[in-house]
């Protein structure tokens, strides 16, 4: 396997004495694509500012084949899409580029690329005031793929949508993940997303969170609504579904 | 039910309805008493001294307006260049900020002997005695806006390296705009209030009077309409200046995209 990203028997303790991971160990493969699926509170989120080098573990290893990472290798779609709001459509996709002082026409292509990508090329001079939330959540993905980055971690970023437009844009996103082929770490809440669009699906036990089970999903994508209605879909949802009720997950995960 | 207009918005009305009550209240009062013009004048007199006044008043107004932009964006400028510097620099924040606050806690009108003694010219020592109590709401109003960025947003500059001036400029500015804007509000207000205060404080403003000194030399006359018209100017000067602040950071906060929601 041509690991991208291993954490190897992390543990991490917030400064407030929160204790949020113990022995998670986590191998991302490149190109691949893995939901993190588990309870309220178990530490996804903290896995995921881990992954990104955003945050040092208290214990234990983080492994990148290059470390550290490179400017821009690494996107990341937050759970808010946390959009600059003086700033238009254009200039939020564009901000990393700016940041990293990329040429002003690498800019120019990238962005117009991408906002035709996620379907916003024709409200560039819109301001996040004036888009709906999944108009938001675009943007939000495109500015973190405005970069070209060979990881992509995203943080239940389709979470606030009704359900159609949740499935419109996760088949956008399998679209782009088919294109580019970017490994992706995508957390989710619910168990049809990840069945959805995962190659593998790993459920995380209460806090302090480690990973307690590994439900591969073998079928081939691109996988669509015919997908979402098999019996094939169905009995990998109650794998999944049981191996969180197993997890200790007290709430219903949907 | 329907109703007309005006009584759709009681705000309007009592805006209109308090000062004419007051005002016909006092007339009323003053004319019942019998109370001679040169202890307390109706409003009817003081309107007419305002009229009569006015070829000496309004250049009066003139040089305090004067006194007063000037300080307005000599305290704009130190205010938002100093709060930069302590956000960028701890060490700076340590130096300077003690410092600050220690100027705004002495009163103004025992600090404005002290720099004109200094300061050559009278114009400029006017301008910095305003500036002196303006510059503050400034300095704080940026400062604390400028630590208002979320958590999340610098996640995503610390995501792609950014660089302090970076934040600062792309992130920590922005965000601080309406906290600034509204400082600068009060400093406006301020700022005038400084202005005559520092004239009074001079006894004269150089060659030319302002209001500060037109209202002095009213009181050695006992000429008390003329007083009073003076303050009805001074008065009505600090409402169209704060009105003015307001709109500018209005139509700022707007063209910005940071102007709360409307509500229907
Ligand atoms: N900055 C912090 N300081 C202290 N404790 C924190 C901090 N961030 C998170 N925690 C705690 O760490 C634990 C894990 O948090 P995390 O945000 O990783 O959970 P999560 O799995 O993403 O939850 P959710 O599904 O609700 O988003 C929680 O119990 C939380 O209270
Ligand atoms: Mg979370």
């Amino acid at each position: 396997m041509n690991t991208v990203l291993a954490l190897e028997g992390v543990r991490h303790v917030y400064p407030n004495g929160l204790h949020a991971l113990d022995g998670l160990d986590l191998a991302l493969a490149e190109g691949s694509f893995t939901a993190l699926l588990g309870p309220s509170g178990c530490g996804k989120t903290t896995t995921l500012h881990i992954a990104a080098g955003l945050l040092a573990p208290t214990a234990g290893r983080v492994r990148r084949r290059e470390d550290p990472p490179p400017p821009g290798s690494v996107g990341f779609v937050f759970q808010e899409p946390v959009l600059l709001p003086w700033l238009d459509v254009w200039h939020n996709v564009a901000l990393p580029l700016r940041l990293l002082r990329r040429p002003r026409a690498e800019i120019d292509g990238r962005v117009a690329a991408l906002l035709r990508t996620v379907g916003l090329a024709a409200l560039p001079r819109l301001h996040p005031d004036e888009l709906s939330g999944g108009m938001r959540m675009r943007v939000a993905v495109a500015r973190a793929l405005v970069t070209d980055p060979r990881l992509v971690l995203m943080d239940e970023p389709f979470a606030a949508l009704d359900e159609l437009a949740r499935f419109r844009l996760d088949d956008e996103l399998q679209r782009l993940w088919l294109a580019r082929r970017f490994t992706v770490l995508f957390v989710t809440h619910s168990v049809y997303e990840s069945v959805y669009l995962a190659q593998r699906v790993l459920v995380m036990g209460p806090r302090p969170g480690r990973i307690v089970a590994e439900i591969p999903v073998h079928e081939p994508h691109p996988r669509d609504a015919a997908f979402r209605t098999s019996a094939r879909f169905a009995e990998l949802c109650r794998t999944v579904l049981a191996a969180l009720a197993r997890s200790g997950a007290t709430e219903a995960a949907a | 039910m329907r109703r007309i207009g005006v009584l759709r918005r009681p705000g309007l009305v009592l805006r209109l309805a308090v000062p004419l009550l007051l005002g016909g209240g006092w007339e009323l009062a003053v004319r019942l008493s019998g109370v001679p013009h040169w202890i307390l004048p109706g409003p009817l007199a003081v309107g007419r001294a305002l009229v009569e006044g006015l070829p000496v008043l309004l250049p009066a107004l003139a040089v305090t307006l004067a006194v007063t932009l000037g300080a307005l964006v000599v305290a704009a400028a130190g205010g938002i260049l100093l709060a930069l510097a302590i956000a960028l620099s701890p060490l700076l924040e340590a130096a300077l900020l003690p410092l600050a606050v220690t100027l705004q806690v002495i009163p103004l009108v025992a600090v404005a002997p002290v720099i004109l003694l200094y300061v050559e010219r009278v114009e400029t020592a006017l301008v910095l005695c305003a500036a002196l109590v303006a510059f503050f709401p400034v300095l704080a109003g940026t400062l604390s806006g400028l630590e208002r960025a979320g958590t999340a947003e610098r996640r995503l500059f610390a995501l792609y390296h950014a660089s302090r001036w970076q934040e600062l400029v792309h992130l920590r500015l922005p965000t601080a705009l309406p906290h600034l804007l509204a400082g600068l509000r009060v400093g406006g207000t301020l700022a005038l209030v400084g202005a005559v205060v520092a004239e009074f404080a001079a006894g004269h403003a150089g060659s030319r009077a302002g209001l500060a000194f037109r209202i002095l030399e009213a009181g050695w006359r006992l000429d008390i309409p003329r007083m009073y018209a003076a303050l009805v100017l001074l008065a009505a000067s600090g409402l169209v200046l704060h009105a003015l602040l307001r709109g500018i950071e209005r139509a700022v906060l707007r063209r910005f995209h940071l102007a709360p929601r409307e509500g229907s």
